[in-house]
């Protein structure tokens, strides 16, 4: 299996003539992405843009009518040790019997193996991790008793310990108080900043410059990818977002001119 | 009183009772412990669905033996059920039906075909004998010593499965998409849970019968859940439980003439869930009534507080004494027991005002504390 060989290796993530459809419902139409590694990149898009899909389909959850997915050359069976993900908060029963501690050791599972609990050392990379998001006095707390913002920093503590090299967030930012995002921001530019490649599915145009320097822009197909300077512009902007258009406008962005 | 020294007495003894009380707590707390899943994973009704659908499968397994062969009859009823959970999830996934129609389609579509194969065997010679239709409501007293161990088997390959996949276990009950993400077998795991939940259903169906048994998967896991901070307690806890209700339950049925043991044992784990509803802490009813009551009797005190200090303040006397007609005027009656709380609490105390013969009271100086602090909005 690990013979085969490698297909474009340079890019953390490499997506290739991917389609999926629910139904006859096209949700990603003929999608080319290459997100090079080493950059924190947002995919954004109005409601139903596929965005999520995307995510779902690099990881195989969602099986694709057509294209294929490589993680820096690899086929994702083989790359998912390098795949870090954080699914969207709602995607669980927050009142699951169990502890923070226990949640975020959840992300280990795969490395301690078949028929072996976790020990110390696995307690205390998640404590580490914890710690990274301001969560250690939480450790011990039940998972029902945690505000929003501290479920989806317990949600990207999970994803911290798998030491992954590339990291897949959906919506990690949506209902999240200021402080939630600032600590969960800081922590992506640190990571960033060592290296690993960050794709972050993002609703907040007003803070896409701010945050990213990459940026795919989606509607079920690919309106425009690569530096977000050159992605976010007026006419991509009308491209993706249509008749939402005049929201955005009567917002904090002005297509008319988004590189004040 | 008597009557229960004699049920316990022949518990000791080897004979039907024991059998049916070793029966009844092997099955409960097997059901249990598997039904924390059920429960967790939101398929409460997959248990149900399962054990309807069994129904053909003992009249099939009767009609191909032509007898009351207890083998053939629960290998059919296994086959059955794993048929039903087969449908319900290929109608999930091939048709946009969500998963509580697939449930209810599979399940009376079973059930029905198991009540017509029902009728056709009954034809049969020695159908009467075999009781075919104990199966629906359950007959404990037709469990024999060689039953228990074949439920003994079964609650041991859960107990060593559950222990085995532990971990991957709670994972994909708690996220199955993380766990699929991280590269673990997840269909493969879920089938095996549900697996074991098919096999109990099908040890129990002697017991409990196809109608009853899903209170024996769901029942002590509810009760369970209210009272627990991890999963590896409510397995524990749910198992207890069920094992618990399966013993008091074929107790109560063996000192009362005529009562069978299924319904009855089913009655006894509901009344664990109704208790567990009302006071287990944090999550039952009264505690949390109680809570609510101590939150709105703390508001009605502050409001008191807020008032006395505010006329003490008008009044330029931070003794001022404040007759009781004017506290009700200013905010209604502040409800029972709100003012005595005050006073234990040391922020108010009684005055005499005469010639008034009405209650008075002044605030304390750790009561004018707690009104300025109020007033700048901090708890």
């Amino acid at each position: 299996m690990q013979d085969q060989p490698l297909h474009e290796p340079q890019f953390a993530l490499h997506v290739e003539d991917l389609t999926v459809t629910y139904g006859a419902q096209p949700a990603l139409w003929d999608i080319d992405l290459d997100i090079p590694p080493g950059v924190m990149a947002a995919v954004v898009g109005p409601n139903g843009s596929g965005k999520s899909t995307l995510l779902k389909s690099v990881l195989g959850l969602i099986r694709p009518v057509a294209g294929h997915v490589r993680i820096f050359g690899r086929p994702i069976a083989q790359g998912r040790g390098r795949v870090g993900y954080v699914p969207q908060r709602s995607a669980v029963d927050w009142d699951f019997p169990t502890t923070v501690l226990d949640v975020v050791t959840m992300g280990l599972y795969a490395r301690i193996g078949w028929l072996r609990r976790p020990g110390r050392a696995h307690r205390d990379q998640a404590m580490a991790a914890l710690a990274e998001l301001g969560m250690q006095d939480f450790a011990d707390r039940q998972i029902s008793q945690l505000s929003g913002g501290q479920q989806q920093r317990v949600f990207i503590a999970r994803a911290l310990v798998q030491q992954a090299d590339l990291y897949l967030l959906d919506e990690p930012l949506a209902a999240v108080d200021a402080t939630t995002e600032r600590i969960i921001m800081d922590l992506l530019k640190r990571l960033r900043d060592q290296g690993r490649t960050i794709v972050v599915v993002h609703h907040d145009l007003t803070t896409v410059r701010r945050y990213f320097d990459w940026m795919v822009m989606l509607n079920v197909r690919i309106i425009g990818q690569g530096p977000v300077a050159q992605v976010f512009t007026a006419e991509n902007l009308r491209a993706a977002y249509g008749g939402q258009l005049a929201l955005i406008e009567g917002g904090a962005v002005d297509p008319a001119d988004p590189h004040p | 009183m008597t009557a229960v020294l004699e049920a316990l007495g022949l518990l000791f003894q080897p004979g039907i009772v024991q059998t049916v009380v070793l029966g009844a707590a092997l099955l409960g707390g097997l059901a249990g412990a598997l039904g924390a899943f059920a429960v967790l994973r939101q398929q409460s009704l997959l248990g149900d669905a399962l054990s309807h659908a069994t129904l053909p499968g003992v009249c099939l397994g009767f009609l191909v033996a032509g007898s009351r062969d207890l083998g053939a009859i629960l290998l059919g009823a296994f086959l059955a059920g794993g048929l039903a959970a087969l449908s319900i999830m290929l109608i999930t996934r091939a048709t946009r039906l969500k998963t509580d129609a697939a449930l209810g389609i599979v399940l009376s579509v079973f059930f029905a075909a198991g009540v017509v194969l029902l009728t056709v065997a009954q034809g049969q010679p020695g159908a009467a004998q075999a009781g075919l239709s104990t199966f629906l409501f359950g007959q404990a007293a037709a469990i024999l010593r060689t039953d228990l161990w074949i439920m003994s088997g079964v609650a041991a390959l859960a107990a060593g499965t559950l222990a085995a996949l532990w971990k991957e276990v709670k994972l994909v009950t708690f996220d199955p998409d993380y766990a699929r993400a991280l590269g673990l077998p997840v269909l493969l795991i879920e089938g095996v849970v549900t697996l074991l939940i098919a096999l109990a259903i099908v040890v129990g169906l002697q017991l409990a019968g196809v109608i009853l048994m899903v209170a024996l998967l769901i029942a002590p896991a509810a009760a369970a859940r209210q009272w627990v901070r991890s999963l590896g307690a409510m397995v524990w806890l749910s198992a207890g439980l069920g094992a618990a209700a399966g013993i008091t339950g074929a107790l109560i049925s063996a000192t009362g003439r005529g009562l069978s043991t299924g319904p009855v044992v089913v009655l006894v784990a509901s009344a664990l869930v109704l208790a567990s509803m009302l006071l287990a802490p944090e999550r039952g009813l009264i505690w949390r009534w109680g809570r609510a009551a101590r939150a709105r009797r703390g508001i009605a005190g502050r409001r008191v507080l807020a008032a006395f200090h505010g006329l003490a303040e008008a009044h330029d006397d931070p003794a001022y004494p404040t007759e009781e007609g004017m506290l009700t005027t200013l905010i209604g009656r502040p409800g029972p027991g709100v003012m005595e709380r005050l006073e234990r609490d040391g922020m108010i105390r009684r005055v005499d005002h005469p010639p008034e013969t009405t209650r008075h009271w002044e605030l304390t100086e750790r009561g004018h504390d707690r009104a300025k602090r109020d007033q700048g909005g901090r708890p």
